[in-house]
């Protein structure tokens, strides 16, 4: 009756070692003849793709592969230098390796070698799938139906294809590319094509974290968490106590007031924020307007002054802040069950014991999950600080960052300022380390509450 | 009786006097932008709030300066934000419906592997996408734009897989048994049913290139005839010109944040099931 397969457990098949000693001449030749069984079989097309990339995958291993792979491991041999040229009797610039292009080119070579032993799998269990519906005594799909299965039991890989295209040469070939710097001393001093650079283990982790750049590196990242914190704890206390104050009783005009303060999470943050420099610099609306009012004498150094800027920071995030997390905790606060709080109320609860008791936990624990992520977001900062304080002011005790500078500036900096790519990477990964594993602890913190509960 | 109306009366008064002093605050910037893009006279600071002079000069401006060309960049985000917004929110759409719905072996470890890619810095991988563009020659163009844009929609389907998930397998059995396969179930069952998530992934998608001025920034270099609004708004407020270019820039963003504005409230209904949805799983 049901022609289709049950999907609730995968089909078990016999394991690759065993097939190859027990299966027939064309499966045999499968494992080294990629497409083999295919052919032998009829699926012609199926198998010729398959012997085809075999082939072009040998040919481009030994015509410029192999290359690939040794000159990623050396990172160059020749630098650019001046040569004597006997013909014309002068010295002349010859261009030397570029120790960057040819990583580039061996991280690829890497991940075509990868994608051939996926393709090889695949040559594999299409061998096997072959071979055991031969042994159920069933009849082998036509290429028809091949093709008609790509919008049926193999749709994922129709849908799937394209977008993990994209994520494989923009996301993570640039990662590998970038984690590899790390290992490297691809620094000011060495910047193809004028120079080489190599291999270096892991001296540029220790020189953030022991060496150099530690005086550097710990006082930006007890910022970047004092800010992180701080910002998010910030955000959603007063977000929350805003959504209470507009949707208590008796105030009127809710929706006026709501849509005032969603309109300023539509503005883009680069527009909002260079308005917000502006306004407070020294020279800027609020300085002039407090002097003009006679409440001050002198420009307050809202930028200027390394702890005047970090709490400048952090009270203009709330104006970007605030809104959102009014406007989600509304829609919690218009879910909430009359019910309880009604029974908390006859049991002689007051309103901040309802609030402290009931809303509030209700509202961690439906935010939570958000909250990890504005945590993580807000160490990634980028926005706030480029364009509010630009990392300012100057920090002599740094190496390429300002006082207000977080991770995530320090790494632009040390990328586009200094030319330092090495050490930004090694910022990078601690970056990842970083959120890594604060989102695992705070994940799995969240799912055992809530087994408790 | 009497008094404890009373100090209810009091306590929403103070109330009213709190909000409104707090949508003052939240006011004044985004009054202060819109008065300053129709301010006559001054450049970046003045020492009042009220403008002495009105004109449209600065929106005139923006549109004629040759060396800012607003109308092109405009022109420019407009491609880029309509094409990368149609190819994103079909490609979005089909990693979420394949995680959400479809079974295969790989999809466990796929899931791991996407939060983990999702952990990195956006930005240490730029530059490295930069260089790979430009080993390409693909750099400066508003193609490669798109490309870069389109391609994070592998790794951004977690809102849309979640609004999958809520539709009842149920559906899809009936389907089955009656013989349709993924494909009918995808395009005939389920993407009626998801009009919600297809407008807002394609709002979102649709407003990220009026906002980026980082990513494109580092793409388009000094190519300015293919800036887009926000690079472009970015590239006016440098040191020498940002007190000559203010009233302008001013303008822009005015003209920019009229139709995110309007987009983001019709959005805003989407935006809080979006980030709520996450919790039901935990």
């Amino acid at each position: 009756m049901f022609k289709r397969k049950k999907h609730s457990t995968f089909e078990e098949h016999i394991p690759l070692t065993k097939l190859f000693k027990k299966a027939d001449g064309a499966t045999k030749a499968s494992y080294i003849i990629m497409g083999a069984a295919n052919i032998a079989n009829k699926q012609y097309l199926k198998g010729f793709i398959f012997l085809l990339l075999e082939i072009s995958w040998v040919a481009w291993l030994f015509t410029t592969g192999l290359k690939a792979y040794h000159n990623m491991i050396t990172l160059g041999t020749h630098a650019q230098g001046l040569v004597y040229d006997k013909k014309l009797g002068i010295s002349v610039l010859k261009a030397g390796d570029n120790s960057m292009l040819l990583l580039l080119w061996g991280m690829l070579a890497v991940i075509i070698t990868v994608l051939f032993i996926l393709l090889y799998r695949a040559n594999l269990g299409s061998a096997r799938k072959i071979w055991e519906l031969k042994q159920a005594g069933e009849t082998l799909p036509t290429l028809k139906q091949d093709l008609a299965s790509l919008l049926d039991e193999k749709m994922h890989v129709t849908l799937m294809a394209i977008p993990m295209t994209g994520v494989l040469f923009f996301t993570i070939l640039p990662l590998i590319y970038m984690i590899a710097i790390a290992f490297t001393s691809y620094d000011h001093n060495h910047l193809p094509p004028k120079n080489l650079f190599s291999w270096v283990g892991f001296a540029n982790f220790g020189n953030v974290i022991s060496g150099q750049m530690a005086n550097t590196f710990f006082p930006v990242l007890a910022w970047t968490l004092i800010w992180a914190v701080a910002a998010t704890v910030t955000s959603f206390f007063f977000g929350v106590i805003l959504a209470m104050m507009i949707n208590a009783k008796g105030i009127k005009g809710k929706k006026v007031f709501r849509t005032i303060f969603i309109l300023t999470m539509a503005i883009p943050a680069f527009i909002s924020l260079l308005i917000m420099n502006n306004m407070f610099a020294d020279g800027g609306l609020v300085n002039t307007l407090l002097i003009n009012s006679g409440l001050i004498k002198t420009s307050l150094p809202f930028f200027t002054n390394p702890l005047f800027a970090k709490f400048t920071i952090i009270v203009v995030n709330l104006w970007i802040g605030i809104p959102a997390t009014m406007l989600v905790t509304t829609g919690i606060l218009q879910n909430q069950s009359e019910e309880q709080i009604e029974a908390a109320e006859i049991d002689g609860a007051n309103k901040f014991q309802i609030f402290k008791s009931i809303t509030f936990p209700k509202i961690v624990f439906v935010m939570a999950p958000s909250l990890i992520q504005q945590f993580i977001g807000n160490v990634n900062n980028f926005n706030v600080i480029y364009l509010l304080t630009g990392g300012g002011p100057a920090n002599s005790n740094y190496y390429g960052a300002g006082s207000t500078d977080l991770l995530i500036t320090w790494l632009y900096n040390l990328t586009l300022n200094t030319a330092d790519y090495n050490l930004a990477s090694v910022i990078g990964i601690l970056i990842f380390i970083l959120s890594a594993t604060f989102s695992l602890i705070a994940y799995k913190k969240i799912s055992n509450s809530g087994m408790e509960a | 009786m009497h008094s404890l109306k009373g100090v209810k009366r009091r306590n929403t008064m103070i109330l009213y006097l709190l909000l409104t002093v707090m949508a003052i605050v939240w006011v004044v910037p985004i009054l202060w932008i819109i008065l300053t893009s129709f301010r006559g006279e001054g450049g970046a600071f003045v020492n009042y709030f009220w403008p002495k002079t009105y004109t449209f000069h600065n929106y005139v401006q923006l549109f004629t300066n040759s060396q800012y060309p607003f109308g092109r960049w405009f022109l420019n985000t407009l491609f880029v934000s309509i094409v990368s917004g149609f190819i994103s929110t079909a490609l979005v759409l089909a990693m979420a419906y394949s995680l959400s719905r479809l079974r295969f072996k790989l999809k466990g470890p796929f899931l791991k592997v996407a939060l983990v890619l999702n952990m990195f810095p956006g930005f240490m991988a730029m530059f490295a996408i930069y260089y790979i563009l430009k080993a390409a020659g693909l750099t400066q163009s508003l193609f490669t734009l798109i490309l870069v844009y389109v391609s994070g929609a592998g790794l951004g389907f977690y809102i849309q897989k979640g609004f999958f998930d809520t539709i009842p397998y149920s559906l899809d059995e009936s389907a089955m048994l009656d013989g349709a396969t993924k494909w009918q179930i995808f395009t005939k069952i389920t993407l009626p049913l998801s009009k919600p998530i297809i407008v807002f992934t394609a709002l979102t998608a649709f407003t990220g290139p009026w906002m980026d001025f980082i990513f494109a920034q580092v793409i388009m270099g000094d190519n300015v005839k293919n800036y887009t609004v926000a690079i472009g708004l970015y590239s006016m407020m440098t040191k020498e010109t940002a007190n000559s270019l203010f009233m302008s820039f001013a303008a822009g963003a005015v003209i920019i944040a009229i139709p995110i504005t309007i987009l983001f409230i019709v959005l805003q209904r989407f935006y809080v099931s979006g980030v709520t949805s996450g919790s039901v799983k935990g």
